[in-house]
């Protein structure tokens, strides 16, 4: 049980009208807030309201412009993450920061602001990984573990350090269901032991579940703070992005056409040192069908994903069939030609040049199916009007089809190339991660564009980790695990739990627990 | 205190202005060097650097030196867009100027407008044939090409000396190593009665604007740009890097070749083991000197020129050692490669630590 927060004590961590800027965005505006002791307390706002830069300034990797934070009562400046972690403020990201190479010990031991011998070191981490039951083993490579234990690594790296206050920054984006309520007993416990969680988040049925407070933030200014446990989701999520949510709108007729994309036993070696090889994958999207393939990171995804779009060949012909004739030897160019278009995770650098212009970046992937550049020639006033099109239909806040593909938000640039590749009208389209990283309104725009090239006839394959878009998006949805690609299964009356069980909650967990115990 | 502050984009003032400021920094270096050993490094700066320019007798010699320099730049920069570090074109120009002056040699007795373009052709085919290895060998077995054309260069010149003083020694040369001297049909024509300018000079501008143009306008050219740039795009719009590497190695070969049978067929008239005087080095800095552009590439090479003839000036009139050309010029590579910091960074006042409100 939570105990009650202490009433009296001053608060763990007080923000006074804190402000940062950064040339042309004021990101932090006048932010207060205020952390009790023990409390697990969510800092809750869509990508680009303020959230990292508020936490950066916590955890002293940035310095506010303005405004006073104090810590246990007292102002303090916090000049650096090791003078935060120094107060007592540990920190877990987003993205971990943890040697592939190297065991879970030398992980943590490198992360270490004083030098502990190794003996010493395994006995506390050792301590702790009982006292929270926290099943990981120190002596094994960061590689061959899941991402959920690599979390397990950076929270054991901050509770050596006895914080006073842990930052969790969107830690639950890359976890199975069942990784989800384990981490969160973890969090309960931590919290009870009178150490203040900063929960970063935008996903509220999680934060209902957990926090005591929350701290609701748009556009770099708190809107609002409310206690999550007595609100209603759909009025937090209003708060965060400050409109009536809209409801995708799908067509109902729900026939499924004929086979557009089939994959037949495609065998593919993953690249060595710690790439995932995909073993007798097989599925087909159908015309009219957005098919959605749910997963854990790193169990196979971005290996589908490059066999399908031509980067990596298929060893036959007929493992990849577009509308029934043999694509698995064709390159990545010949399989746009001929309408299987692909959108790969990575933006920079994957699906787009940063160093080119948005014009640019069109030729890159539109010149097959356009005709941009005949004979070899780049026709600058069609490619130039092209990018004009996507930027105006998919609203992408640039400056023009001349800016730099790299000085656009993470966001702005997903619906540059997500607009790029549906202007194209493929017959095909795959795609990984649609919406990662983009605010609310524009995934919204992002997921309705796929609905409408659907009901054009398409297939489309969505590549997520994010299970509630899946489920929002697809009318059958699949799970790749280890390589593996499970049979597709209708979306209606599809329980949670089931699909969690299939993103490798049943085996991967279960042995690892025993042999971290042994 | 100054620090560095990162540029939300890069600038192209500085993209273009901090190749000036190089040329800058290495006069007041090279000033400075030369009059602390008691030269005065006034008079040695201008002389290597506004005595070519001034003095319009020089500018048909700034020329002549420049044309090889901007052909094998063109090649080089081409290769560097597309990350492949062809730092060999010595070599490759050496086998050009081997290659033609074989077709020389067996045409020597014949005459007709043919032989030139016979003996240009066998130039290129030399210079690409040598950069063929090192795209073999990094393609199918991932050699760093960086280490195989450089060593190459040294195979060519040694069988630049093998020639010179066995099989292709002239039988009337008095027993000096050196081939025969080319005949009326084998020697570039000049552009004007009793000019040093020869043919190659205006055809080096050509082929920069045709560099310009692939490079800018298409599909070719954005291929070697974009597997440069970011080899994982590449590959996903359908760019193959191995056919970039093969291309931009056998047209950087193909160009540093041509320049050195120009080199063979125009001034020197012959092969002899002084041949080899460092072009294919020299064009690495004048490729980054032009920013890897055919327009910057021009202009580099003229700079570079400059350094040659002044620095044959000084070596008359400030009794500057040999040494010094070469000297400046690593000089200017130096502030090259460190000025460029400049487009991605600016300087800028450390910022006062935010104090907090009381």
């Amino acid at each position: 049980m939570t105990q009650p927060p202490d009433q009296t004590a001053p608060s763990r961590l007080a923000l006074a009208h804190v402000s940062k800027s950064f040339p042309g965005v004021k990101a932090n505006q006048d932010i207060s807030l205020s952390v009790r002791p023990g409390e697990i307390h969510a800092l809750l706002g869509e990508n680009g309201a303020g959230k990292s830069t508020l936490v950066k300034i916590i955890y002293g990797v940035q310095r506010a412009d303005e405004g006073q934070i104090s810590f246990d009562g007292r102002p303090v400046e916090i000049a650096s993450p090791k003078a935060a972690r120094k107060l007592g403020i540990g920190m877990v990201f987003q993205h971990f920061s943890l040697f592939d190479g190297m065991t879970v010990l030398e992980n943590i031991a490198l992360g270490l602001d004083e030098s502990v011998p190794a003996e010493e070191l395994k006995a506390r981490i050792k301590a702790i990984l009982d006292s929270y039951s926290l099943p990981l083993d120190p002596d094994r490579e960061v590689h061959t573990l899941s991402v959920g234990e690599r979390q397990r690594i950076e929270i054991v790296r901050c509770l050596l350090q006895k914080p006073k206050l842990l930052i969790m920054d969107e830690p639950t984006s890359v976890l199975t269901p069942q990784e989800v309520e384990r981490l969160f007993e973890t969090l309960r416990q931590i919290a009870r032991e009178g150490c203040s969680i900063l929960y970063i988040s935008h996903k509220l049925h999680e934060i209902k579940a957990l926090c005591e407070a929350a701290t609701i933030l748009r556009a770099g200014r708190v809107v609002a703070t409310c206690d999550p446990r007595t609100e209603t989701t759909q009025h937090m999520a209003e708060l965060m992005i400050g409109a009536e949510l809209k409801h995708l709108q799908r067509p109902t007729s729900s026939k499924q056409g004929a086979a557009r994309l089939s994959v037949e036993r495609l065998d593919m070696p993953g690249e060595p040192p710690f790439g995932t090889s995909l073993k007798g994958i097989s599925f087909s999207a159908h015309a009219g069908e957005i098919l959605g393939i749910a997963g854990v990171a790193g169990n196979g995804q971005a290996e589908l994903l490059l066999a399908l779009s031509g980067e990596h060949l298929a060893g036959r012909a007929d493992a990849i069939q577009l509308d029934g004739r043999p694509i698995g030897l064709a390159d990545a160019g010949a399989r746009r030609a001929a309408g299987l278009a692909c959108v790969p995770e990575e933006r920079n650098g994957h699906a787009a040049v940063p160093d080119f212009s948005l014009a640019e970046n069109v030729v890159l992937t539109a010149r097959h199916r356009l005709p941009l550049a005949p004979s070899g020639l780049i026709r600058q006033g069609p490619v130039e009007r092209y990018a004009g099109e996507v930027i105006a239909r998919f609203d992408v806040r640039t400056t023009g089809p001349a800016a730099l593909a790299g000085s656009l938000s993470g966001g702005n640039l997903q619906k540059f190339i997500m607009g790029r590749e549906i202007g194209q009208r493929p017959d095909v389209l795959v795609v990984a991660q649609p919406t990662w990283g983009v605010d609310a309104g524009a995934a919204a725009a992002i997921r309705q564009a796929l609905v409408d090239l659907a009901a054009q006839g398409s297939a489309i394959v969505v590549i997520s980790q994010d299970l509630d878009e899946l489920l929002e998006l697809s009318d059958r949805l699949c799970v790749i695990n280890e390589g593996r690609l499970s049979p597709a299964r209708p979306v209606a009356g599809l329980k949670l739990e089931e699909i969690g069980l299939l993103m490798g909650g049943v085996h991967g967990e279960s042995h690892q627990a025993e042999s971290a115990h042994a | 205190m100054l620090e560095w502050r990162r540029r939300r984009e890069p600038s192209k003032t500085m993209l273009y202005l901090s190749p000036l400021i190089a040329i800058g920094l290495t006069m007041l270096t090279g000033m400075l060097v030369f009059g602390a050993i008691g030269f005065d490094g006034l008079r040695a700066v201008t002389a290597i650097f506004i005595t070519p320019l001034i003095e319009p007798q020089r500018w048909a010699d700034l020329g002549v030196k420049a044309a090889p320099l901007i052909m094998i730049a063109l090649g080089l920069a081409i290769g560097f867009r597309a990350n492949v570090w062809n730092i060999g074109a010595e070599g490759q120009y050496v086998m050009g100027a081997i290659a033609g002056t074989g077709v020389a040699l067996l045409t020597h007795d014949m005459t007709g407008w043919w032989i030139l373009p016979a003996m240009a052709l066998a130039g290129i085919l030399g210079g690409a044939a040598w950069a063929a290895l090192p795209a073999l060998l990094k393609v199918r077995l991932q050699v760093s090409e960086i280490l195989t054309s450089l060593m190459l260069t040294y195979v060519a010149v040694q069988f630049l000396y093998y020639l010179v003083r066995g099989p292709w020694k002239d039988p009337d040369g008095f027993n000096f190593p050196q081939t025969k001297m080319f005949s009326g049909s084998q020697t570039l024509p000049a552009v004007a009665e009793g000019s040093l300018v020869h043919f190659g000079v205006p055809l080096a501008i050509l082929l920069a604007l045709i560099a310009w143009f692939v490079m800018s306008k298409t599909v070719a050219g954005y291929a070697v740009r974009v597997v440069g740039r970011a080899p994982a795009a590449a590959r996903h719009g359908g760019f193959d890097a191995s056919r970039v590497t093969w291309a931009t190695l056998l047209a950087g070969g193909g160009l540093a070749g041509l320049a050195g049978l120009f080199e063979a067929a125009g001034p020197f008239g012959q092969l002899t083991p002084q041949f080899p005087v460092g072009y294919g080095f020299t064009a690495i800095i004048v490729a980054f000197l032009g920013r890897l552009s055919p327009p910057g590439i021009v202009f580099g090479a003229l700079v570079l020129a400059v350094t040659y003839v002044g620095g044959e000036i000084a070596q008359s009139t400030v009794r500057l050692p040999s040494a010094a050309t070469g000297m400046f010029q690593a000089l200017l590579l130096f502030f090259l490669l460190a000025t460029d910091v400049l487009v991605r960074y600016r300087l800028a006042w450390k910022a006062r630590p935010a104090r907090s409100a009381p």
